[in-house]
């Protein structure tokens, strides 16, 4: 197994960093962030000119508002540590993959395995702090075995910010119990009996800790010494089916773009293939220095994975990828995912009639990704005589017709969505007309066949049946004419046209 | 010896056509298309595929007609298995009648696009796909340029497509093998029964590549057509202005 390794951040003044970013003219006054609390407007943060001069969280507004007389108080936004650190996580997402916030003030990072990318475990936690500190915030950062001491050598470390593997216990047992993530009350009663580092109390016996300070004391010694896992709480939780490309350089053309997609698909694909799987859905993701994500998502018909295919299908979206000033990092998951049909032998052609082609399937693909999937319609027969409702759409490539299409009742190549009324002349029952006009022109019927009722489906809507005529007229046009209802003399508006025979 | 020349002439002829990508037919059982006389208007005697074919459809009416005899085409090119696609803007085509024409409706996808120039890139794509009988697209405009595209595409593939025009006043030269105009005829009772006979249209080869314009008349007889017994004398005309 590999070792694990994790960072965490402290975001020392994350809200009144905050603030600052986004009003510039605060960054020489001393400000705090307060909210009633029973009546009192208690300080929930405080900025580093505020804290300098001996203000801090948790006093009254009115105490600090006599330290510093020209003190700013600004009111408490309720959720917006929350909302920042997930933002702030989303963009650490460069660096490893599995995030964590960390409230109210901090992030984890998993970052097993991710460090050598960037040249080291040094370069790696440098690069993290300077970039987030020109950012402007106030950020310690510290790199260890466990979460847990992690966290604590951020917050309380003196020496140095990383741990070598194996070393946690040596770093914490010179720190306060406070580096252990207490309740208040734990700490409050460590206090009173003089321990005042880990060191004092690391070697007692583990029943007398219990007894004493509660199981809660034990569970987080043991999570910061690596004794037990520590789960995070991860703000992307991991796709089964996912890869990841960082790149050292930001990517701006789309040839990189092209590349990476490439990678990515590659080292995606040859895992389904070791499954016998293929996706059926892709989404790709790219992080842009800029901080926004852009994506592009595709689909298949049938899994797939065929890289040559799905890069096409992913290469018809490039356009829309747009670079700006570079991206950092590439992923590509595939939330979707099926067992992939053996090829199909040459020996089934015939009866599979074409629709299991390969190069079919991934045609439609390139279709339905451009156009959409909407604009691809294949029918199937459906047993109703009701001439609108004969066919039904069919809902995959691979669906066969339950029923044979049924070729004794003529019908026309051309059927108009909606019947069109026609003005006749002179019908007399069970005969068609004698001539009729349709679109301003007359036609004299010479031939016809008919009529061939049709009844409505009287469980789906209401009206009259409909008597068909196929009719052709004096110059060998053929239509296919319809009376609604029963024979009714010169009645008007009764007759259509519903269709044009070959 | 003018025998000997009128050989050598058919044998040069024969070469230019090879050169122009029209390779003879091998052997002389090809069955064909199942046009009949029809198909020797076109090089070599013999209906191509692989290339494209323009339809004029002005009017439903034509449309309807056109869906007639391309749905009889479809039956053999459908035969080797493989599939048709069907592209248009404004579909009107009833896909069940084209079971009447022994085609299974199942086996043709439509695509139906929103915009004109979608349109010409599904047809591309489509004729480039090998696995496919036949592509058929409505379409109303066309440049000689793009047209040359469509063609370049199935040059590999050796799929048979099919531009239905429905829009007279947008024609303009295109790299098509052959312009084709299918208007219903009156049909005729059959074995004195009332009713409507069999569908026949007149066919116009309005242009053949390397071929003969003409005018048949057909009828589609049982899942065949049949030449039209008075289309005879077209026939003959047609070989009297061959031979001179």
């Amino acid at each position: 197994m590999m070792n694990k390794r994790f960072v965490s951040l402290w975001f020392r003044h994350l809200l009144t960093d905050w603030l600052t970013l986004r009003r510039p003219e605060l960054k020489p006054v001393p400000f705090v962030f307060a909210s009633p609390v029973r009546g009192r407007v208690i300080i929930t943060a405080a900025n580093a000119l505020a804290e300098a001069q001996g203000v801090a969280a948790g006093m009254t507004a009115a105490d600090a508002k006599a330290i510093i007389v020209d003190l700013q108080v600004i009111d408490d936004i309720p959720g917006q540590a929350d909302k920042l650190l997930k933002a702030l996580g989303e963009w650490c997402i460069r660096y490893s993959p599995l995030i964590a916030a960390d409230l109210p003030d901090g992030l984890l990072l998993d970052i097993s395995g991710c460090a050598h990318l960037w040249g080291g475990e040094k370069e790696y936690l440098k690069e993290i702090v300077i970039r987030l500190r020109s950012k402007g915030y106030d950020v310690r950062g510290a790199m260890a075995d466990t979460p847990g001491a992690a966290w604590a050598i951020a917050r309380f470390g003196k020496v140095k910010p990383i741990i070598p593997p194996g070393e946690q216990a040596d770093a914490l047992i010179q720190l306060p119990p406070v580096a252990l993530r207490l309740e208040p009350l734990v700490i409050e009663r460590l206090q009173k009996l003089g321990f005042y580092t880990i060191k004092t109390f690391i070697n007692m016996g583990r029943s007398v800790l219990r007894r004493r300070f509660g199981p809660e004391l034990l569970l987080r010694l043991d999570q910061a010494l690596g004794n037990i896992d520590e789960p995070l709480q991860l703000l992307h939780p991991v796709e089964p089916y996912a890869e990841r490309l960082p790149c050292l350089e930001p990517i701006r053309t789309a040839t990189g773009i092209e590349i990476a997609i490439k990678t990515l698909l590659e080292k995606l694909c040859i895992r389904l293939q070791g499954e016998g799987k293929g996706l059926r859905t892709a989404i790709l993701k790219c992080y842009r220095v800029d901080g926004h994500v852009i994506s592009a998502d595709i689909g298949t018909n049938r899994a797939s994975h065929h890289i040559g295919h799905l890069f096409k299908l992913f290469e018809l979206k490039i356009p829309t990828l747009e670079p700006a000033l570079g991206i950092e990092l590439f992923t590509l998951e595939a939330p979707k995912i099926d067992d992939v049909e053996p090829e199909q032998e040459v020996l089934w052609q015939s009866e599979s009639c074409g629709l299991d082609d390969t190069d079919l399937a991934e045609l439609l693909d390139r279709l339905a990704n451009k156009i959409g999937a909407g604009s691809i319609h294949r029918y199937l027969p459906q047993e109703r005589y009701w001439p609108e409702r004969s066919i039904k759409p069919a809902i995959s490539i691979n669906e066969k017709p339950q029923t044979s299409w049924r070729k004794d009742r003529p019908r026309p190549s051309i059927l108009l969505p909606h019947p069109q009324q026609i003005e006749v002349t002179s019908p007399i029952p069970d005969y068609p007309p004698m001539l009729f006009i349709y679109k301003n022109e007359t036609h004299h019927i010479k031939r016809s066949d008919g009529p061939e009722r049709i009844e409505r489906e009287w469980w789906l809507d209401e009206g009259e049946h409909r008597d068909y005529y196929q009719v052709e007229d004096q110059d060998g046009r053929r239509y296919w004419l319809f009376r609604s209802g029963h024979y009714a003399g010169s009645q008007a508006g009764q007759w259509f046209i519903h269709g044009f025979f070959a | 010896m003018p025998g000997a020349q009128k050989d050598i002439i058919s044998r040069l002829q024969k070469d230019i056509l090879l050169w122009q990508g029209f390779t003879p037919p091998l052997g002389c059982k090809t069955k064909g298309i199942g046009l009949g006389p029809l198909e020797s208007a076109f090089p070599n005697g013999v209906f191509p595929t692989g290339t494209i074919h323009e339809m004029l459809c002005p009017t439903y009416e034509h449309a309807a007609a056109t869906g007639g005899l391309i749905a009889g085409l479809l039956t053999r090119l459908m035969q080797q298995g493989g599939v048709c696609l069907w592209v248009s803007m404004h579909r009107q085509l009833f896909p069940a009648a084209l079971a009447s024409y022994n085609v299974e409706p199942h086996r043709v996808i439509f695509i139906d696009v929103q915009h004109e120039k979608d349109l010409l890139w599904v047809m591309e794509e489509a004729l480039k796909c090998e696995g496919l009988a036949a592509v058929i697209a409505e379409v109303r405009e066309i440049s000689f340029a793009q047209s040359r595209r469509l063609q370049l595409a199935v040059e590999n593939s050796k799929v048979t497509g099919f531009l239905l025009r429905n829009d007279p006043r947008k024609l303009g030269s295109t790299t098509c093998v052959a312009r084709w105009q299918i208007t219903p005829l009156p049909s005729q009772p059959h074995d004195g029964l009332p009713g409507l006979g069999f569908p026949r249209w007149q066919i116009d080869l309005l242009r053949v590549r390397n071929g003969n314009p003409g005018s048949w008349k057909l009828e589609w007889i049982d899942g065949n057509f049949i030449p039209v017994e008075e289309e005879k004398t077209v026939q003959i005309d047609l070989h009297e202005r061959i031979a001179g």
